[in-house]
């Protein structure tokens, strides 16, 4: 188990390198000048500029601009952005807000989509499953921008049951609409798959020999349909949680929250390679640890697949 | 009718029956309307009495059963009649009812130990819900003690296993265990050691004998095999289309059926035949259900030599074992016989026993690590791609599972006409002819061509691969466990065919099978195989009748039938 482990852990060090290497790359061929850009309508002050294009490396060839910035991350000054803020700072202050949403998110989505797709597949075929099958694929089906917008305008600004736009601390009374919004197409996910798995297990000869055996209805549903169908839905939800924190920055847009994808999208506007850089290898490394997570929660679910060997 | 059977009957009169099923009708709910799957069904279980439901596959006898526990699929109702348990109609009782009495009342063994314990549940888990769902003592010792009542050894630390961590048998002890826990007054046992070799069969069914006559259980036992059912049961009662066709105490039935489709079964059951011709070889007379011709009989095909030699074949698997490692795994272990063309040579052994693993190896489907094949005179492992195809053309197979081995997608003239286009024989029109006359020689109508395997039975389709493998004219057939999947008349007609078709063409056979009973019939030689290594070969006569191994004797006593006697004639009025 432990060698597992570590062999995962040695697994990250290449994804590591070749996320950073592939960000920064891309940061790097953006097209314009991020020093210009930064004067604004302001006349370029070539002083200035060279200063500041000596300050950020930026008057370097790619490789020695990439390997500079690993020998930062790794001596931990990850330098400053733009506004001559540190650039750990900028991380430790976005961050924790959008893991709290993707957190919330994931919460919303987990009870939710288990519960309604648990009722669902045990009434395969009645109004309750007809009528939440037809709902989530409209939920599928609509972008999350549009869905966004609609329940801002909605929930915030005409029935004013939350607030519409989040405040700059983002606490988590701010954060419940953002979250909803967010997990809304994972949620629909988790429902059919939870329901799909659900009728599937529902016939399984085990099912039925736990019956024979006199427990009650809620007791087979308990212990033999639901932890069995949660298998695939717990690996879902791991990866999900990576894709969320990630996958945030249209909804942080639309209820300007804050985190990690605000500060993503200027950084990449701007043109600040080294922002960009570290904020994506954070992200990237929380998407492997969460598919490491899943992965050890899937031998722990289900015995015939623990890493034993 | 003997007037001890009419005292018993009049002692019986004064007890109540424990389970009686009067004029039952089940229907399913499908989209083509109402299907009635059990018509008119009635059977009566006394306490502590054993009664066998007989039929094939889809007669209703799994139905009928299940009706009685309440675990109709979600489609299905009792549409008529009345399930008597203990004097109460349970035919339409509520859930809270059904729930009240499965487990401490009515218990349960299903037939399949793969699907039918949870995979992420451990064994004692499962043991223990059990124990508690009915308000019985549920601490770890009582769960070790179920599991050991039930032949498990080493029960306390076996119950922190998960069910994949046990073999197919024990499997079924522990679902035995389950089934019995709450010593119920009736265990309905649905088709308990089918899935599982004939020696585990055995050992599971005396055991199973054992604790239900110590508890006084009553047992309703669903099987298809007849030699089983009288072996085991007081009393049985054969359906057939979703009715009771006959019904009465067990040794009477199979001495004296009177419907049709009781006679046809008694004269088919392999279990039965092989004791009916055990029978008529100690009383020294002819039977019908010897298919192998005898030695004096047959015409000697024009060569008769050893058309397969096999010398001191060995196959040696690599199993991984994590990080690069890799552990030996010998599953054919230096074994040597001979097959006399035109005869059919059996290979008999339970599962892992490397029997599929020889019939690859003789099919040039898998390479031997050592050793040789001899084919008519050449070692096959010489052969050139070119030589290879020459070969395939004389060896042909047949396989077990008649549903996966024919390609959907084709029809069955596609199916047939496949291997004569692959070997570039005749042209369209005489192609066609060949196929005409093949399904000639399977007893199949011509019509059949344009069909497609979903459209037919079993039997048909195992009709089809056997015209298929016929296609090339082949001087030897594998058969690989050919009629194991088929219903018991279907595989008799199967064995049948495949016994004219010897006859007529002085086939050469390879029959790789478990089932003992069918060698009986049809082997001329047998070699016994167990764990990789021959144990005995010879004869199929001096192996059943002087085995010299312990191995082979466990085999032939776990044939089912076998403390029963036979006359060796049957009457088939």
């Amino acid at each position: 188990m432990s060698t597992y482990i570590l062999k995962r852990f040695l697994q990250l060090i290449p994804v590591f390198l070749g996320a950073t290497l592939l960000v920064y790359f891309l940061v790097f061929s953006l097209p314009g000048d991020p020093i210009v850009a930064l004067f604004g309508d302001k006349p370029v002050n070539e002083a200035v500029a060279a200063k500041l294009r000596m300050q950020y490396h930026l008057d370097q060839p790619f490789w020695m601009q990439y390997l500079l910035y690993l020998k930062s991350i790794f001596t931990f000054d990850l330098g400053q952005d733009f506004s001559g803020r540190p650039i750990a700072a900028v991380l430790g202050e976005v961050f924790p807000v959008t893991a709290r949403l993707a957190i919330m998110a994931l919460i919303f989505e987990a009870f939710f989509g288990i519960v309604f797709g648990l009722i669902a597949g045990l009434r395969k075929g009645k109004l309750f499953d007809a009528t939440v099958l037809v709902a989530s694929l409209v939920v599928i089906g609509i972008p999350i921008f549009v869905l966004g917008f609609l329940l801002q305008f909605t929930i915030g600004v005409q029935l004013g049951w939350a607030k519409p736009t989040v405040s700059s601390a983002a606490t988590i009374p701010d954060l419940i609409l953002p979250a909803i919004v967010l997990g809304l197409g994972s949620f629909a996910y988790v429902l059919r798959l939870t329901r799909t798995s659900v009728i599937e297990n529902m016939n399984a000869d085990y099912v039925r020999t736990a019956t024979a055996k006199g427990l009650s209805r809620f007791q087979v549903v308990r212990v033999h349909i639901l932890r069995n169908s949660l298998i695939p839905v717990i690996t879902f939800l791991g990866a999900d949680l990576g894709a969320l924190m990630g996958g945030a920055i249209v909804t942080e847009g639309i209820f300007n929250v804050p985190g990690v994808g605000n500060r993503l999208y200027r950084a990449v506007l701007s043109g600040e390679g080294p922002t960009v850089v570290s904020i994506v290898t954070v992200l990237v490394l929380i998407y492997c640890l969460s598919n490491l997570l899943v992965d050890l929660l899937y031998g722990w679910l289900d015995p015939r697949i623990r890493y034993d060997s | 009718m003997s007037a001890s059977v009419d005292f018993q009957e009049a002692e019986y009169a004064t007890e109540r029956p424990l389970l009686e099923i009067k004029d039952l009708a089940i229907g399913f709910t499908t989209s083509n309307g109402e299907v009635n799957a059990v018509r008119n069904a009635h059977l009566t279980v006394m306490p502590g009495e054993t009664v066998a439901i007989v039929g094939e596959s889809g007669s209703g006898k799994s139905t009928t059963a299940l009706a009685a526990i309440g675990l109709l699929p979600g489609n299905g109702r009792v549409a008529a009649g009345q399930i008597l348990f203990d004097g109460e109609d349970i035919s339409n009782a509520s859930e809270k009812r059904m729930i009240e009495l499965r487990g401490n009342s009515i218990g349960m063994v299903p037939q399949d130990p793969m699907s039918n314990l949870n995979p992420v549940w451990k064994i004692g888990d499962q043991v223990r819900e059990t124990l508690k769902a009915n308000g019985l003592p549920s601490g770890p010792d009582d769960v070790a003690k179920v599991l050991s009542q039930a032949g498990l050894p080493d029960a306390g630390s076996r119950a922190k296993q998960y069910p994949h961590e046990f073999s197919g048998g024990m499997r079924q002890r522990a679902l035995i265990a389950i089934g019995l826990a709450c010593q119920p007054r009736l265990l309905i046992a649905d088709e308990p050691t089918s899935a599982l070799d004939v020696t585990v069969q055995r050992q599971i069914l005396d055991h199973l004998d054992k604790m239900t006559t110590e508890l006084g259980t009553a047992v309703l036992l669903i099987t298809h095999d007849l030699g089983l059912a009288a072996e085991r049961a007081d009393q049985v009662v054969v359906m057939y289309r979703g009715q009771v066709v006959e019904s009465g105490p067990s040794l009477e039935l199979l001495q004296n059926p009177q419907h049709p489709y009781t006679q046809r079964l008694v004269a088919s059951a392999p279990s039965l035949a092989s004791r009916r011709i055990q029978a008529a070889k100690e009383l020294g007379v002819e039977t019908d259900d010897m298919l192998a011709p005898s030695e004096t009989g047959v015409v000697e095909p024009a060569k008769s030599d050893d058309v397969l030699q096999i010398q001191n074949l060995r196959k040696v698997f690599k199993l991984r074992s994590g990080l690069g490692k890799s552990t030996d795994f010998t599953a054919v272990d230096d074994i040597s016989f001979n097959v006399k063309r035109g005869t059919t040579t059996a290979i008999v052994g339970e599962s892992g026993s490397g029997k599929s693993t020889v019939a690859q190896m003789v099919l040039n489907l898998l390479t031997p690590t050592s050793g040789k094949i001899i084919f008519d005179g050449v070692d096959t492992s010489t052969l050139n791609s070119k030589e290879l195809f020459a070969f395939r053309r004389r060896v042909q197979p047949i396989f077990q599972d008649p549903y996966g081995s024919l390609d959907p997608m084709y029809n069955i003239f596609r199916t047939i006409e496949e291997p004569l286009r692959t070997h570039k024989i005749g042209d369209k029109a005489s192609r066609e002819k060949k196929v005409r006359e093949l399904l000639d020689q399977v007893a199949l109508p011509q019509s059949t061509m344009q069909r497609y395997p979903n459209e037919l039975s079993g039997g048909q389709r195992q009709r089809v691969a056997i015209a298929r493998a016929l296609a090339l004219d082949p001087e030897v057939i594998i058969c690989d466990e050919a009629v194991s999947a088929l219903d018991v008349l279907v595989q008799a007609q199967v064995l049948n065919l495949l016994a004219e078709l010897q006859t007529r063409l002085g086939l050469t056979y390879l029959f790789i099978t478990h089932d003992l009973a069918v060698v009986r019939q049809i082997a001329d030689r047998v070699c016994v195989m167990e764990k990789g290594k021959l144990v005995e070969t010879g004869s199929t006569d001096d192996v059943f009748e002087s085995p010299q191994q312990d191995y082979t004797r466990a085999l032939l006593n776990a044939i089912p039938g076998a403390g029963l006697m036979l006359p060796p004639e049957m009457d088939v009025a």
